[in-house]
């Protein structure tokens, strides 16, 4: 049975622990907030990005003057992962459910005698994949000192990426996030970047339909140039994403952990009543049995 | 006259969005004027200003744009832009730190044709400096 003296002072460390994770859960909620409005700001661009994109590669397709971004290298033997995660940890199941993510899709790669290495954005993916791949991550580019997630951080990243395409390292370069679905919900993404992935949408060749396009340059000049900012974009866009994702998702672990803090403080405050009860109720019945005696 | 839908975008927000009459886009082969059923066309953007006639004969909405992508469809005109302020928040400051930018990525660009595009846009950005200054 512990004693009274240890019974507070667990009270009283349980106490401390729920003020921070408290702390914690608040100012996740008021980052949030401004990480989903950045989210949301950021999406019509890429929206917008997309349709230029799919109506110009559709035509493009195939055609021996396409730029190696969409075309590709011939070959799919050497991918490159891309992991985004936080450079912070205590955010639940964030960054475990990215690199796992990751890590199938790698294994499944290995398996049918591929090639994989890794580019880890955030320092807590490099941290859970290190072990599992050693020798296999490229570099970790940490965000520790961004201040705010912008364009050009994405732009730096991006660049990377194509060193590396233009070193001639990889194939096929795929990019894990997490997609922000709401508060308790994030969904851990999969978006291959490189060749580009465009999906064909029914709704521009509906539109153009009848319609021949006037490039000014010339059509292979704009996708060369759009497709580099192409890739930009949607590392910008998991970059946001991954923001709101890992706030939601410490605010609701935090919310979670006090909650667990509560119903221990009120256990153990439970405990320390009976265990001071009884030792009063002793101390009483040593005494009346000790006057009884005289 | 008609109207046509506009929209401005940059990587982080939507700028504008909403029908006007008459944009100005300084194209990179030259300036050209959308008015509503333009024929299809996409070009690239170098830096300098749009103008947004909302109504006929009406003052223009000036706003700088970093180069970019102008896309004219059946349904109207989309910009998307590098980076884009209005006129009345543009700083030359701004402006000469992407021409500084400009030169930093010149000497750090490899290979012909990358130094041949970032000669390009450090040359777009050195004129515009010069036509506001």
């Amino acid at each position: 049975m512990a004693s009274l003296k240890d019974l507070r002072n667990r009270i009283a460390s349980v106490k401390a622990t729920q003020k921070i994770t408290k702390a914690m859960q608040m100012v996740a909620a008021a980052k949030l907030r401004r990480a989903e409005q950045a989210a949301a700001a950021a999406r019509p661009y890429a929206e917008r990005m997309e349709r230029v994109l799919s109506n110009l590669a559709a035509g493009m397709k195939g055609s021996p003057l396409a730029p190696r971004l969409l075309a590709g290298t011939g070959s799919d033997k050497r991918h490159l992962l891309v992991v985004i995660t936080a450079d912070r940890g205590l955010a639940g199941g964030f960054n475990s459910s990215i690199a796992r993510l990751a890590r199938e899709h790698a294994r499944r790669l290995l398996a049918d005698g591929k090639e994989v290495q890794f580019l880890c954005v955030g320092r807590k993916g490099a941290d859970i994949l290190k072990r599992q791949f050693p020798g296999k991550i490229d570099d970790v580019i940490s965000l520790r000192e961004v201040k705010r997630l912008g364009f050009s951080t994405a732009q730096d990243i991006a660049e990377r990426v194509f060193d590396l395409f233009a070193e001639d390292k990889f194939d096929v370069a795929t990019m894990f996030y997490s997609k922000f679905k709401s508060v308790v919900s994030q969904i851990p993404t999969a978006q291959q970047i490189v060749p580009a992935d465009i999906p064909e949408g029914d709704e521009t060749e509906d539109l153009l339909k009848g319609a021949v396009y006037e490039y000014e340059p010339s059509e292979e000049d704009i996708l060369e140039d759009l497709l580099p900012r192409n890739v930009a974009i949607q590392i910008l866009k998991a970059l946001l994403e991954n923001a709101a994702s890992e706030q939601g998702a410490r605010m609701s672990a935090m919310d979670n952990a006090t909650r667990n803090a509560g119903e221990m403080i009120k256990k153990l405050s439970l405990d320390y009543n009976r265990t001071r009860q009884a030792q009063i109720t002793k101390e009483l019945i040593e005494i009346i049995s000790g006057a009884e005696a005289l | 006259m008609d109207t046509f839908q506009f929209e401005l975008v940059s990587p982080e927000k939507l700028l504008i969005s909403e029908e006007v009459q008459h944009v100005v886009v300084p194209g990179v082969e030259g300036e050209f004027g959308v008015l509503a059923h333009h024929a299809p066309l996409l070009s690239t953007l170098k830096p300098g200003v749009v103008k947004v006639y909302k109504t006929e004969g009406g003052e223009p909405e000036r706003l700088f744009v970093q180069g970019g992508f102008a896309d004219v469809n059946p349904k109207g005109l989309t910009i998307l832009a590098d980076a884009a302020v209005p006129m009345s928040e543009f700083d030359v400051a701004s402006l000469d730190q992407a021409i500084k930018d400009a030169e930093d990525d010149l000497s750090d660009a490899e290979g012909d044709k990358a130094k041949l595009r970032a000669q390009e846009k450090l040359d777009q950005l050195r004129q515009f400096r010069l036509a506001v200054s």
